[in-house]
Formats: C-alpha cells, structure tokens, sequence
C-alpha cells in the first residue's frame, strides 16, 4: 500500500524547484497529467537518443491502430465487388452457357425465340450474380451453374444457434457466478475459478470434437431427434465456449458491487439469498448485460465449433432439431475452395465484414455498459 | 402462503446455483475424461514421433507437432516485442487522456473482439493477396507463384496478429506491479526515462512478458480458424523447409480427420490422440501462464 501515494506529493518530490518558479497554469497543466512522471519539455535537457526511442516506441504501438485499419479496409475491399463490378463482369461467361444448352435442345431455332432466350439469360444472370435479390433469396448454393447466394438460410442459421448457446449458458453462467458471489464456501470458490479457466482455455476445435464424437450422438440419444447433428447440438457445444465469457463478467461486476450495498441490506435483517437476489443482482445488471453481449459476439462469429456439430446444411427453417450452416462456418468451409476475385470469394468476405461489424458493434455496447453505466453506478456515488 | 414462496425461494436460489456451478465444474471434468480415456491408448512415443501412413489412416502426428511448433514461434517473434513495446507505450510513454493512446486502446480491444475467422479472412486478403502478390510482382515480376499463396509466414503473421491483445494486456499488468519506488529511485539517480525502463521496469516485467508470450502460445495453437485459408495443408509429405512452404497443424489435424477424412470411422483412435496433445499441450501452457501470474500477483501485494 505504500506505493499509492497521491500525485501531487510525488511531483513535490520530484521537482520542487520547478514548481515553485512556474506560473499558475503550467501547474494545472501538470496536474492533467494523472500524477506520471513528466518533466516541462522546455525545462528538459534534449537528448537524441531519448527522443528517437520515444517517437519509434509510439510508431509501433500505433501498428495495433494500423491492423485493426487495415482489417477494416481489407475485408471491406474484397467484398466491394458486390455492390458494383460483378454484376457487369459475370454476365459474359453466363450468357454463353445459356445459350449453348439452350441450343441443343431446339436445333432449329428460330429469331422469335432467340429473344426468348436472350431474356431469359438475362434472369439467370442476376440469380447467378451477387444481385441485392439474389443476397435476399433463401437458398445458398454457390458451387452450380446457377450460383444461388442467398444469405437468408445463413442469418437463420446463425441466429438459431447463437440462440440456444446463449439460453443455455446464460442462466448457467449467471447462477454459477452468483453462487461464487454470494453463497459459495471458500473450497467451492477454488475449484470453480480454476474450472471455468480451464474451461476458457481448451480450444475450440477440441470443443467442436467433443460434440461432434460424443455430445451429439449422447443428446440424440436422450432427445431422439431426428439429424444427429443439428443447431441445437451446436448451440449446447458453443454455450461451452460462451459461459467462461459470462461467467467471467458476472462475476467480476458481482464482485465490483461495493460492500456498503449487502452489508446495508443485510442489517436490515434481510437473509443471505435476499440480499443476493434483491441487492447484489440487480445492483450488478450493466455487467451481467455486457457479458451476454459479449457472449452473443463470441457465438455468432465462433467458427470451428459450429463448423464441426451443426451439420453444416444451409436449409431455411426455424426448425432447431434440423441442421444448419452459420455464417462463419459457410467462411471456413468454403474459402479454401474458391477462385480469388471470383463472386463466391467476394459474397464469403461480404459474409465476413458483416460478422466484423456485428461482433464490432456488441463490444462497443458492451463496453459502454461496463465503462460507463456500472462503473458510475458504483463510483459515482 | 407468503412464507411459504419465501421459504420455497431462500431453498431453491442457493440450491440451483450451486447446482449450476457444479454442472461447470461436471462440463469441464467430462470433456476432458472424454478425451483422455480416447486417447490414452493410442497415444505413444511412436505416435507422436512419426508421420501419419497409408493415406492418414495410420500412423503418427509428427509432422503436425512440428508445424504447429513452428508456427507458434514465429508468432511469438512476430508478436510478443509489437505487443511488448506497445505494453510499455500504454503504461509508461502515453498519458491516459492523450488521443493516441485511446486510439491504440479501443484498438487492443477491438482486435481482442474479432472473430478469428476474420482474422483468416484479412490473411488471405492482405497477406496472401496483397502482400503476397506484391512481393511476387516485385521479385519476379508475377511468374511464378512463390509467396503470392498461403504459407506457413502468412499463417503466422495473421496468428501473431491473433494473439497481440493477449501479449499486450498481460505484459501491461506485470508493468503495473513494478512499484513506483523502483522508477523513482532511478529517475534521481539521474537515469534518462528509457534508461529506468530498459534497466529497471522490463527486468523487473520480464515475468509478465513470459505469462503472456506462454498465453499466446496457447492460444495460438489451440485456433484454427485463421490458419484455414492461410497455409494450413491436409497432408504434406515433408516438413516445411522454408517460409514460403504450408505446414501441418494439430487443431487443423483434429478438424481434417473428424470431418473430411474418407474414413471417419477407422481413424477415431487417431482423432482422439491428437485431441488429447492439444489439450495437453495447451493445459501445461496455461498452467504455467496461471503459476507465473500468481507469483506476479502476491509481489504485487507484497
């Protein structure tokens, strides 16, 4: 504790004569400085060396700023093309394959049905390119001489598993954290930090080989339904990977709630679970929000698991027993095959930038939950 | 009746989140029984010291070992002194109201964010493609294809990039436990400001940077989703030799085999081997990462 001494007695320490010879406002300059170890620039000695070393140590840090840029502009990029070009490029290869089966099938064809079929190249050109109807429609089948790309059956998919994985862990997550919160002995308490780090550790594709061997065929056999792999069975294997995520959020803003809080409660002669339910729980809300932002991010853009247990069909139904393709697994399971600048390949990045933007937005908010809300709630009193 | 809901409430509360908290701990014990009874029979010195054989059915893992060592690696080069340096940007250069350093943070936390399949899909757009080819175009004028396509460089740059926000929030907690007494007894010794950080603070971090360089690692073999379309290969014959060549990877391993192999079936034993490596290899990683914490931890308190 002796190493929290106030701001302005170490910089008494440091530089009394400085202080005292300086005017009013270059001391409230200082005072910003959050108690650091600053000297005035014109009362500091120059030395080359110093500077360089300062300036090349900002310049690398700023690479973090530069890649999280350049991840923006690069998946953006690739995934431009479907706003503009590809609809002018791939009408020409269509077109001629058209036309050629066409052909065949009536030798003798005729002008009238030449135009016939001049139009009807043109519908199959935008069911084959990345058209805005085309995005919407609800068949994803990208590998066929009619490409089909539709989103809708991914969406779905995506959103279904997110939502059993979050269903699931969520309550667990939470109670879990309210039981180290409130109610745990301290032996529980050692076992179950330890656990949920462990948990938190073993990779995902270790997580989607579990499910994949051995949860599926044990929950069809407990459930009975019909594929044995399917979003629900993906949904149940990410909630493993999404309630370290909760757990750890809870926790930690369960713990954040100040002591004042229960021990008020608690002397108004309310019981050890009131308290918890009544005063801790909802005291500690913002975070317990955050966490479950945070845990939908990590399930929605959570690749290898879904990938492995969900059956990886892209069919559109609402059904949670049937498989399903999420988004991020379509990226994983098609980019390796995919001719570069092709619009398959610039559909997957469009796929990608969406999951970046989604992932993006919940931590934002979830970050504006924590910083702002939980904290004022408990320090701005 | 009142009294009743209480009561029912005072029982039932305690009792289902404890139970909870036991079906965490239960999760986590029978994955990893899971994996350890599967694994444990095949699992040798033969196994993890050759390759695989007869068209992966047989076999070892060796080569995957490898290339995931190898890619760990040259993450680590790549990543831990970016993520060092900006550690000690944060916690020693910046002020904490200075744009920069709030820039370089919401960085560091959106790079922890992203999903790591975009992680994959920016290393097949900007290093394969872009990087890649440029260095091609430049080097040999576009013939040949040597970088422009995914390789182990690649694949562990896009990893490094992966793991930065680790490195840099671990190296940046141990910075912190250095007491401030240390800094200003060498600032009136009269040592300049990088002086006291090269010869006091980072010896004094050098536990923190370990934690998290051990975190990475970690980390960095246990995902797949970014090494998928940036130089991971199915089968290679040989290990790779240069920068330019694709690699084996454990994780990659464990999804080839259980999903796209010919013969899911008769390769099971095999599966579960390499799971249970990875596991190990990623818990021993951990464990440490946890152990050196600790020890920063209680000096903290001290």
């Amino acid at each position: 504790m002796q190493d929290l001494k106030t701001p302005k007695e170490t910089e008494t320490l440091l530089h009394p004569i400085t202080i005292t010879s300086e005017s009013i406002t270059t001391r409230e300059k200082r005072g910003n400085n959050n108690g650091r170890v600053t000297t005035l620039w014109w009362k500091k000695r120059f030395r080359l060396g110093e500077f360089l070393i300062e300036k090349s140590i900002t310049a690398i840090s700023f690479l973090s700023f530069a890649f999280i840029a350049l991840i923006f502009v690069f998946v953006f990029r690739e995934s431009l093309p479907i706003f503009s070009s590809s609809v002018v490029k791939k009408p020409v290869e269509t077109k001629q394959v058209q036309q050629e089966t066409y052909g065949d099938d009536t030798p003798t064809a005729e002008l009238q049905q030449q135009v016939d079929e001049r139009k009807k190249s043109v519908e199959n050109l935008e069911e084959g390119g990345a058209t805005a109807a085309n995005l919407a429609s609800k068949t994803w089948q990208p590998v066929s001489s009619k490409p089909k790309y539709g989103m809708l059956p991914l969406v779905v998919g995506s959103l279904k598993v997110t939502t059993v994985a979050v269903l699931f862990s969520a309550p667990v997550a939470i109670l879990a954290a309210l039981f180290t919160a409130a109610f745990a002995p301290k032996w529980a308490k050692e076992l179950l930090k330890p656990s949920i780090e462990i948990l938190a550790g073993i990779p995902s594709v270790v997580i989607g080989f579990f499910a994949l061997i051995a949860m599926a065929t044990f929950l069809q056999n407990t459930f009975g339904f019909q594929y044995r792999l399917n979003a629900f069975v993906g949904g149940i294997a990410l909630s493993l990977a999404v309630i370290p995520i909760i757990y750890t959020i809870t926790e930690d803003s369960l713990s954040r709630v100040p002591k004042v809080m229960t021990e008020a409660s608690l002397a108004l002669g309310a019981s050890k679970w009131q308290t918890a339910l009544f005063v801790v729980l909802p005291a500690a809300t913002p975070g317990i929000f955050a966490g479950i932002l945070l845990g939908i991010g990590r399930a929605f853009g959570e690749t290898m698991i879904v990938l492995m247990a969900t059956g990886n069909a892209s069919m559109f139904s609402g059904d949670l027993f049937e498989p399903v393709r999420t988004m991020s697994a379509t990226i994983g399971a098609e980019m390796g095959e995919v001719v570069f600048g092709d619009t398959h390949y610039t559909v997957l990045f469009f796929i990608g930038a969406v999951l970046f933007l989604f992932t993006f937005t919940l931590n934002a908010i979830a970050e504006v939950f924590i910083r702002q809300r939980l904290t004022k709630r408990f320090e701005g009193q | 009746m009142r009294k009743l809901v209480r009561k029912l409430l005072g029982l039932s509360i305690p009792l289902l989140s404890g139970l909870c908290a036991i079906s965490v701990v239960l999760i986590v014990l029978i994955v990893m029984g899971e994996v350890i009874l599967g694994g444990w029979s095949t699992l040798s010195w033969e196994f993890l010291s050759t390759g695989p054989k007869e068209g992966m059915t047989e076999g070892g893992i060796y080569p995957a070992i490898i290339g995931t060592f190898l890619l760990v690696v040259m993450m680590s080069i790549a990543g831990v002194p970016i993520g060092t340096i900006t550690a000690i940007y944060l916690s020693e250069y910046a002020s904490q109201k200075s744009i920069l350093a709030r820039m370089i943070r919401f960085a560091v936390n959106t790079l922890a964010g992203v999903p790591a399949i975009v992680f994959g899909l920016f290393g097949l757009g900007f290093f394969v493609q872009f990087v890649g080819t440029g260095m091609d175009k430049m080097l040999s004028g576009g013939t040949d294809l040597k970088w422009g396509q995914p390789n182990i460089l690649w694949a562990s740059l896009t990893m490094a990039l992966l793991t930065l926000p680790v490195v840099i929030v671990s190296v940046e907690e141990a910075i912190k436990a250095v007491p401030r007494e240390l800094r200003e007894a060498s600032l009136a010794l009269g040592a300049t400001k990088w002086e006291t950080i090269r010869k006091v603070v980072l010896p004094n971090s050098i536990t923190g940077i370990l934690t998290g360089g051990i975190l990475a690692v970690s980390r960095g073999a246990g995902e797949v989703a970014p090494i998928l379309f940036t130089g991971a290969a199915y089968f290679l014959p040989h290990l790779p030799k240069a920068l330019s060549d694709q690699f084996m990877e454990l994780g990659y391993h464990i999804y080839i085999m259980s999903t796209q192999s010919p013969d899911v079936e008769a390769t099971r034993g095999i599966q579960y081997a390499t799971t249970l490596v990875l596991l190990l290899l990623t818990f021993t990683l951990n464990f440490s990462a946890i152990f050196l914490r600790y020890k920063i931890r209680t000096r903290k308190a001290r």
